[in-house]
């Protein structure tokens, strides 16, 4: 009896442990700044685009002039391509992924891109459109001043906007003839050689000619990339570009530059975009109907079930909290499909715990004791539960094969709770109802009853 | 068990349900949304005052998208259905849609191009199949045992026929909630019909389980078929219906307090579950007997000749 009663302890220990957990990686901040905890930062709910707001942009990428070997490799760098131009957008943990052409999407290579909180895409589709965009910028009037004012923060460090000191010229990517990898000959670190075409070498020689002693900068999509002090004109149209760059930077911007475009062409063939508000309001409806329905199931269950349906509302509380935590861990991204699937699967998890109730209310009517009759309903409701999660768990796993984002959130969720609600069903339950070590009388008959019956 | 005595009673009842929705679906018929036809939705709302609707229709018409409508939302929104956009057409759309003193600001906005549209078409069909068939194979697998009486396709054909039942009259009600409040099928219609395909065969399979676990009990006594069923139904009647109920609770939270994006999708759910419920204890089971008196009769009229 002790050692029931030790497991069943085990088991509510455990289940605090999770729910301390999830509670902890919700709300724990640093208390000297106030800051997210680090567990905060990791664990925190991953919210999908309907729910956080943002973009979801899909590109057809036209590989046609492309050959089987060739289409991987130019899909991968498309996509590095643009990962980074996104990542110069400033976007939050912005996902862009391939997806191969195949059976399930008409053989297209797509490309997918999402934005989370981005709701104003005209710039990011701008940018991701974009063919690499260099640029030379002069000094803005004003900005040596500036910089001689900037003062020191806290740490130390000079806090100074580079982009904002510099004006555009006329000079761009647009003049650019031919780009390539070269090595300084004193550090041997690589630099990139840029060679204008007659009109660009003319426009570099006077932007040269009007800045000397001043800086120049040589901006990258919109970030700069070196800033060279003029020591005189210079014409010829060449140019070096020395950054930090390692040898395999370098010649991946060579590859940007001289092929001017991305890898393939790309065509948009489908945008959705969520504003914040409203995301904002369907987490809140998802956890309002998550509580009442799961309320609503709790006093069910103890009106219904008695003592039993006390131990199920139990069980049933380390499963929302275990499906929680494993929303974290994996982690599993949150939409409101995936949601509803959570939801759906709290009502699927009792079942296991309605058929163990029902089957022992059967043996004790044939005359068997309680501890009889628990014994005998956990054994003979275990096939009937097994067959009918599988039944949902393979329908699971087909949705999952199926799904575009918002529906795969919706099949895992479900999925999941399903597989997870046996486990609490079963040893959960179990360990519980055994723990109490009930004795037959008049008055456990009655708590082991159920509906309306005495 | 009266289910069991006034079986043609209930069957009757599903199949005039199922050729009512039938009807419906042929007549008023599912709207399909952008998801699958390709398009696009503008929803925007105003932080004053709304422009008037002809107003903004005639705006957007001047725009030559084809065919565009213009639906209130909300107390201050409108959505804009068009075809599929490009990003320059969205913003003359949106610029078409401010007035002087009422700007509007873009809530969400969904286009989706032809061909995603078709491959949606395509991977729901595909998926629609595969779950039956994946049903079919694990009902035949899961009751290989049971062929002494009944042999196990015919559970898993009948368990299909109850699937087949409660998806009509799921796709029946959506029609209607799409006639009377515009309801679309997206991918979340096929989402809850597959789910209500799940959950409903796992119900119909509790009721054969105990159909199979009492025919071995009663190999020996002098029961018939029918009575055998009668008595199973009677032990689990209580448990499918507690189980869907508690589904059916959740989903009804979900319709009146979850998501907009949701609410639909939880509707559809709802009615799956209640017909899933329905089908597998009064029409199932009944339909087995049916079956089974059948058979036996032809068996015994080829012994008397």
């Amino acid at each position: 009896m002790w050692k029931k009663r030790i497991s069943a302890l085990i088991v509510l220990v455990v289940g605090f442990g999770i729910g301390y957990f999830v509670y902890i990686s919700e709300v724990g901040i640093v208390p000297e700044t106030g800051a997210k905890s680090t567990i905060t930062e990791k664990y925190g709910f991953k919210l999908g685009l309907d729910l956080s707001g943002g973009s979801h942009l899909i590109y057809r990428a036209d590989v046609s002039a492309l050959s089987g070997g060739d289409i991987k490799e130019s899909m991968t760098s498309l996509r590095d391509v643009i990962e980074r131009r996104v990542n110069i957008f400033g976007v939050s943990e912005p996902v862009v992924q391939v997806e191969s052409g195949g059976f399930a999407n008409a053989g297209e290579e797509r490309l997918i891109v999402d934005l989370p909180g981005v709701t104003n895409i005209d710039k990011a589709i701008a940018m991701i459109g974009q063919t690499p965009l260099l640029e030379f910028r002069t000094e803005s009037p004003g900005t040596v001043e500036d910089i001689q004012n900037a003062a020191l923060d806290e740490n130390g460090n000079i806090s100074v906007n580079i982009a904002d000191r510099y004006e555009n010229t006329e000079l761009t990517g647009r003049y650019l003839k031919r780009a390539d990898l070269q090595f300084d000959p004193n550090t041997q670190m690589p630099i990139i050689g840029l060679q204008f075409d007659d009109e660009g070498a003319k426009l570099f020689e006077k932007i040269t000619g009007e800045n000397i002693g001043k800086t120049v900068a040589i901006f990258l999509d919109g970030a700069p990339l070196s800033t060279p002090v003029v020591q005189e004109a210079i014409s010829g149209g060449q140019a070096v570009i020395t950054g930090r760059f390692t040898p395999v930077e370098a010649r991946t911007l060579v590859g940007r530059l001289n092929s001017g475009a991305l890898p393939v062409p790309i065509e948009l063939i489908s945008t959705q975009t969520i504003g914040a508000t409203l995301g904002a309001d369907a987490i809140n409806a998802g956890i309002y109907a998550g509580l009442v329905g799961v309320i609503a199931i709790a006093l069910f269950f103890i009106l219904w079930y008695r003592l039993p349906g006390i131990i199920a509302v139990l069980s049933l509380s380390v499963y929302v909290i275990t499906m929680l935590a494993l929303f974290k861990i994996i982690p599993v991204t949150l939409t409101a499909p995936g949601i509803a699937g959570f939801i759906i699967s709290i009502g699927v998890a009792v079942d296991a715990n309605v058929l163990i109730f029902e089957r022992l209310k059967e043996e004790m009517k044939k005359g068997l004791s309680i501890s009889e009759a628990i014994k005998s309903g956990f054994s003979h409701a275990w096939d009937s539960i097994r067959d009918s999660s599988t039944s949902t768990i393979l329908t699971a796993i087909i949705l999952f094969w199926f799904g575009t984002s918002l529906i795969k959130g919706f099949a895992l969720t479900l999925g999941l709770g399903v597989l997870i609600s046996l486990i609490s069903a079963i040893v959960v339950s179990k360990v519980f109802l055994f723990s109490l070590g009930i004795k037959d009388s008049k008055l456990t008959r009655f708590l082991f009853s159920s509906g309306i019956s005495k | 068990m009266f289910i069991i005595k006034y079986k043609k009673i209930f069957i009757a009842i599903s199949i005039s349900l199922v050729v009512i929705s039938i009807v419906i679906l042929s007549t008023v018929g599912l709207t399909f949304g952008i998801d699958f036809r390709g398009g696009a939705l503008t929803e925007v709302y105003y932080e004053n005052v709304r422009p008037e609707i002809l107003q903004i229709q005639e705006n957007i018409d001047g725009l030559s998208l084809g065919v565009a409508l213009v639906q209130p939302t909300g107390e201050n929104g409108f959505i804009i259905k068009t075809r599929s956009l490009s990003d320059l057409e969205r913003q003359a759309v949106l610029k078409s849609l401010s007035q002087r003193d009422s700007i509007a600001v873009e809530k969400s906005f969904s286009s989706i191009g032809p061909s995603v549209g078709n491959e949606l078409t395509r991977k729901a069909v595909t998926a629609l199949i595969l779950v039956v068939l994946v049903i079919i194979c694990f009902i035949a697998y899961a009751f290989r045992k049971v062929g002494e009486q009944v042999s196990s396709w015919k559970y898993g054909l009948i368990a299909v026929g109850a699937l087949l039942h409660d998806v009509i009259l799921a796709s029946g009600v959506f029609s209607i909630l799409g006639y009377f409040f515009g309801a679309e099928v997206d991918s979340l219609f096929v989402v809850a019909i597959l789910t209500v395909l799940g959950l409903s065969v796992s119900d119909t399979i509790v009721v054969f389980d105990r159909i199979r676990e009492n025919l071995a009990l009663n190999k020996d006594k002098k029961i018939s078929f029918s009575d055998t069923v009668g008595q199973s139904l009677g032990q689990v009647y209580t448990r499918s219906i507690n189980t869907s109920l508690t589904v059916i609770v959740v989903l009804l939270a979900l319709f009146f307090l979850g998501p907009e994006s949701t609410r639909y999708f939880a509707f559809m759910m709802t009615a799956g579950m209640f017909f899933g419920t329905y089908s597998s204890i009064f029409l199932a089971s009944p339909l087995l007997v049916v079956w089974e008196n059948y058979s036996s009769r032809k068996k015994a009229k080829l012994l008397v000749k």
